[in-house]
């Protein structure tokens, strides 16, 4: 269910999301997880999709929306297909990862957690990626890339389309 | 019987819905319920095929998929072996196996030949074929692969002669890089659930309490809170409902010892748990682990869904009456869930905001019930506890911090990796003798432990014993495991701006001191970085520092400001070079950087002035050329580009 | 029932097991402040400034949700204690707006009142303040989220009314705010504008809309009065300056007291002296309505008419 495409008609993202909602209507806790389906459903969490979240869970709107703007991984706006992640943790950040971050901003033409015009890429930063050893790191997608130097890093990105 | 797993013949009635209360000793040594020559044989040859005995003719390639080696390319080693092994009509004699992260990700990808335990390091796609020729065919070591002593230059042929692996106790890590981590099999042939199987069938669930007590096992998220008595106090707990959680909401930068884990053992993470279930009368357990770990939630489920499979896990286990049941949460990104309180809110569905303790959640957790919650290390402890009692492993370690510990190991070291030592050992040893020093002939200045909640510790500190007291009293912490090591270029304020910048973008907002405290810290080390500090400032970041730990609601909250209360205790000259001096020590705030072109070296190229993006350089051709500072931004582009080392940074 | 005896700043006090030390304090007549701290919907513990000294206890604890136990000893006005107050009030001025002078809750802010008891004239830290847009998109809440100390009060007493929890917190860090879904402005809100968050708010970041600029906190003389429209009984203020009837305000949110509009409304064409027309919501556009229409009289007015008219 990870459809990044586009071409998804919107009753199938319904049909979709309407069974999502009827999985975790009587689970425990289960509004987080609802949320992050419903998010690789449509790829980012419109207003409506969130109304029907809180009418289907029973909780209120105002609490969705304070749960989906608490979390960085939720996005109220529609997002790149492909996910660029510098890391920005202690031994990336010692190795160089905000020369990084920068090359790759200026190719792109984008800021931290902006998305390009034609929807390719958007570039966010994260805290720590957990690949310490290969600092500096970025994560394209659910792909990790180490050892990077900025002009590395812009030719690594060019490979996602 | 093709899988471990198996019923060896129509004998063994064994099924999740009826199980036999043997299944998983019976694995191991059995048949255990009739004699049977032929089913002992088969058992035993597969059980050598998992663990190759020493001088087996067959062999083994263990191939190192943790997410450091990944990264470096492992995935693609495997497609290219198998291809050549069919090649070489190799297949039936020679394993391939994926493993977890094997600890030394500097030199990924790694590879190992076992049974000899051939080490190669960095091994790229095309080097497989030549393996495949040299080694595997034959049986001649491809020198050029193996790890070199960088000082000797002496190669080391298993990894136990390196260095880095030498000075290590490998006990949780014992089995990342060398089982398959997608096979429940290949943990029970290494001894796996039998220390669970001891707790269900040896011990009552006080007696499981005692054992942890005895082990002196303290919590390794952070705190060092004695897990027996945590697990003591849950088991007392009155409630109806109880629960296990295991944080694995890993997110200090710098730390990846959990991810590791779970990479690379869950199975030890999920015995863990299911034995905690035991001894504080739990039913339901839950892993939170964090989003960004995709890899880390696959081999989760894998383990979890093949446990409940054959029965390990589920209802009735074993035929003991005993219940259990595991589900995943998969964090959405809020590093403040790693707080207990918060992660059981975020659970429950609601913020990450931490919750005011007492109560604390021993006796009122998730849902309100009675909670155990620990980290993945610590369950990934309980294992051997419970295998080899706690009074072997209270012989490890040092009086009050007791067995090993993992540290990621990062930064400015040869070697990057995750190392387990035993408590105690001294933090040069980590940083010298198995991190390998400093790289490029640096000056070591200073390791910052315990992330952004800890602290640094200078060279003078080195020999301190690493455990949980010593490093509290120096200012620093355990925290969950990061060392972050640190040599003279790096700057100490810039440092603590750093990880107020991570902790200012991650407070959830909840209590005043740390929302607006943490807003505050960083803005002074931002202001002192860019040169413009004042000496009041020293007091104001000492005050602040003070209430926020005195008064903030969490844990996280209360820790934040001890990267600065530990470099101002031991580095406090270099904030007042930023502010007085108006210079950075170490040359890395570029702020209060000068770029000067010595006249008697510059031969005139003019290179300089053609990097130069902000047209600060002027010269004639062939002439000393000069630089106005006033339109210097200091991005450094013109040194790397000056032949004659002309232009100096002070 | 069981009770402790504990000491505090030198005075003995016994009250019930279970009791904070900021109810013992109270006991015992000692003063502690607090912003968050709600006596109807406890437990918060997030604004610190009720912290207290207690020997043997790691850091200063809140003092709205620490127990007291026996033997206990507290000191509320220590050095440790005010220096924690007095930064904790610097740093909620850094990024307060310093308009008091205009301000409507000039007199009645708990943030003046802590400022004046510890001696805080401003703040000395520089940065970063919020510049949110003022929220006046309805007839009946002015919302300054500028003013905003995110005690969170106003949102655990929405959240106590069946179906209502119309605010709640959002975003993270220092960028958290109280809003409804998606950030829109209150008028855009499902809020049915009880005034129950006024009620609760320790600062001037709810004020009446219908009450600004009429007079200072201090000149009004408040009556309570009982709203009878319906059984719920709830409580309202008569605010009275020179003698005339300015406005009804929302008194207390006790549970199973909704504090609605309707009665508010009710009360303000009873009582007041110069009542303001009321305006409804019609269409997601707010408009003048009639008192009887603002009262849902309509119906009945008219049958009203009908059967004495002729």
């Amino acid at each position: 269910m990870t459809c990044k495409c586009g071409h998804v008609d919107e009753s199938t993202k319904q049909e979709a999301l309407q069974a999502a909602i009827s999985k975790y209507m009587a689970v425990k806790g289960g509004l987080i997880p609802l949320l992050q389906e419903a998010q690789d459903i449509y790829g980012y969490l419109p207003k409506e999709v969130m109304q029907q979240i809180s009418g289907g869970m029973g909780i209120p709107f105002s609490k969705t929306f304070g749960v989906v703007t608490f979390y960085s991984q939720f996005h109220l706006k529609p997002r790149g297909r492909n996910i660029i992640r510098v890391c920005q943790g202690t031994a990336c950040h010692v190795r160089g990862a905000s020369k990084v971050f920068d090359g790759v901003s200026k190719k792109l033409g984008v800021a931290k957690n902006g998305t390009t015009e034609d929807l390719r890429y958007t570039l966010e930063t994260v805290a720590c990626l957990g690949a310490c050893g290969l600092a500096p790191v970025m994560m394209v997608n659910d792909n990790t890339h180490g050892k990077l130097t900025p002009d590395k890093a812009v030719a690594t990105i060019e490979k996602y389309e | 019987m093709k899988n471990l797993m198996d019923k060896c013949c129509d004998k063994c009635k064994h099924t999740p819905a009826s199980p036999c209360k043997d299944y998983i000793k019976c694995r191991k040594e059995g048949p255990i319920c009739h004699q049977d020559e032929a089913c002992k044989q088969k058992r035993a040859e597969i059980l050598a095929d998992i663990n190759l005995p020493a001088g087996s003719p067959k062999r083994q390639v263990l191939i190192c998929a943790g997410t450091g080696c990944t990264s470096s390319g492992s995935g693609k080693l495997v497609n290219k072996l198998e291809e050549e092994l069919a090649a070489n009509g190799l297949t039936d004699k020679v394993a391939v196996k994926i493993t977890g992260c094997h600890g030394f990700c500097e030199q990924g990808p790694l590879m190992i030949i076992e049974p000899l335990k051939t080490f190669y390091t960095q091994v790229q796609e095309e080097d497989v074929a030549e393996i495949v020729a040299k080694d595997l065919v034959g049986s001649e070591i491809v020198e050029r692969l193996l790890y070199k002593d960088p000082n000797t230059g002496e190669p080391a042929k298993t990894y136990e002669n390196v260095p880095f692996y030498a000075l290590q106790k490998r006990l949780v890590l014992h089995n990342c890089g060398h089982i398959n981590a997608e096979e429940i099999s290949d943990y029970i042939a290494n001894d796996g659930y039998a220390g669970f199987v001891r707790a269900l069938f040896e011990l009552t669930p006080d007696q499981v309490v005692e054992e942890v007590k005895t082990s002196g096992l303290r919590g390794r998220g952070g705190g060092g809170f004695p897990t027996g008595m945590k697990w003591g106090f849950v088991r007392q707990a009155q409630g109806d409902k109880k629960y296990v959680v295991c944080n694995a909401d890993e997110g200090d930068p710098g730390a990846f010892m959990d991810r590791s884990v779970l990479e690379g053992d869950p199975h030890a993470v999920l015995e863990g748990m299911m034995t905690c279930g035991y001894a504080v009368g739990a039913d339901e357990g839950y892993i939170y682990v964090r989003a960004e770990y995709p890899l880390a939630i696959e081999r989760l489920k894998i383990a979890i869904a093949q446990a409940e499979e054959y029965g390990v896990l589920g209802d009735n286990i074993l035929n003991t009456g005993f219940n259990f049941h595991l589900k995943i949460k998969a964090g959405a990104g809020a590093f403040v869930c790693g707080e207990e309180t918060a992660l059981l809110t975020s659970i429950e569905g609601n913020r990450g905001m931490p919750r005011v303790r007492p109560p604390f959640p021993a006796n009122s957790g998730l849902w309100g019930k009675p909670t155990c919650l620990n980290n993945v290390e610590t369950f990934a402890n309980v294992p051997q506890i419970l295998r080899n009692g706690g009074t072997w492993y209270a012989s490890m370690g040092t009086e009050k911090s007791k067995g090993t510990k993992i540290f990621a190991l990062t930064g400015k070291v040869n070697n990057t990796g995750l190392v387990e030592v035993p408590m105690g050992i001294s933090m040069r040893d980590i940083l010298f003798a198995i991190g390998g020093g400093i790289p490029g002939g640096k000056k070591f200045k200073a390791v910052q432990i315990g992330g952004p909640s800890g602290g640094c510790l200078p060279d003078e500190l080195l020999d301190l014993p690493v455990d949980y007291d010593s490093l509290t009293s120096a200012g620093a912490m355990m925290g969950s495991g990061g060392l972050v090591v640190m040599d003279e270029t790096t700057c100490m304020v810039d440092i603590a701006r750093y990880f107020l910048t991570f902790t200012q973008s991650e407070s959830c907002g909840k209590c005043t001191p740390c929302r607006e405290g943490t807003t505050r810290m960083l803005e002074i080390l931002t202001r002192i970085c860019a040169g413009e500090g004042k000496m009041e400032d020293i007091d104001s970041l000492e005050r602040l520092a003070r209430v926020v730990k005195n008064t903030a609601l969490c844990g996280l909250g209360q820790t934040c400001p001890n990267p600065i209360l530990s470099t101002l205790r031991y580095f406090k000259d270099e904030y007042i070079a930023h502010i007085q001096d108006k210079k950075c020590p170490a040359g890395a705030c570029a702020a209060l950087l000068t770029y000067v072109i010595d006249p008697e070296k510059c031969k005139g190229c003019g290179k300089c002035l053609k990097n130069c993006p902000a047209e600060a350089i002027t010269g004639e051709k062939k002439l000393p050329h000069v630089i106005d500072p006033a339109k210097c931004i200091k991005c450094g582009s013109c040194v790397g580009g000056c032949k004659f080392e002309a232009i100096i940074r002070a | 029932m069981a009770s402790v005896t504990l000491t505090i700043n030198g005075k003995k006090v016994t009250v019930p097991r279970g009791t904070t030390v900021l109810d013992a304090a109270a006991q015992a007549g000692i003063f502690i402040p607090t912003f968050c701290h709600d006596p109807e919907i406890p437990r918060f513990g997030a604004c610190r400034i009720c912290v207290v000294e207690i020997p043997g206890m790691r850091n200063l604890p809140a003092s709205c949700v620490t127990e007291a136990t026996e033997g206990m000893v507290v000191e509320t006005e220590s050095p440790a204690v005010v220096e924690a107050r007095s930064t904790i009030l610097e740093l909620l001025l850094a990024n307060h707006p310093m308009d008091c002078l205009t301000c409507e809750k000039n007199g009645d802010c708990r943030l003046q009142d802590y400022c004046f008891r510890y001696g805080v004239k401003g703040s000395g830290f520089e940065g970063r303040q919020h510049s949110y847009p003022l929220d006046d998109s309805n007839p009946y809440i002015v919302r300054d989220l500028n003013k905003c100390i995110l005690c969170g009060r106003c949102v655990r007493t929405c959240a106590q009314v069946e179906g209502r929890a119309v605010i709640d917190f959002a975003y993270r860090g220092f960028d958290t705010k109280i809003a409804p879904p998606m950030d829109t402005p209150l008028g855009e809100s499902d809020c049915v504008y009880c005034g129950r968050c006024l009620a609760v708010c320790p600062v001037g970041a709810l004020t009446y809309k219908r009450m600004a600029g009429k007079g200072r906190s201090w000149e009004y003389d408040k009556k309570p009065v009982t709203c009878t429209f319906c059984d719920s009984g709830c409580q309202f203020n008569l605010n009275v300056k020179d003698g005339k009837i300015v406005g009804v305000t929302a008194a207390s949110p006790g549970p199973g007291r909704p504090l609605c509009l309707k009665g508010r409304l009710g009360l303000e064409l009873l009582y007041c002296d110069d009542p303001q027309a009321p305006e409804l919501k019609k269409d997601g556009e707010f408009v003048k309505v009639s008192w009887a229409d603002a009262l849902g009289l309509e119906g009945v007015l008219d049958k009203m008419k009908k059967l004495e008219g002729k």
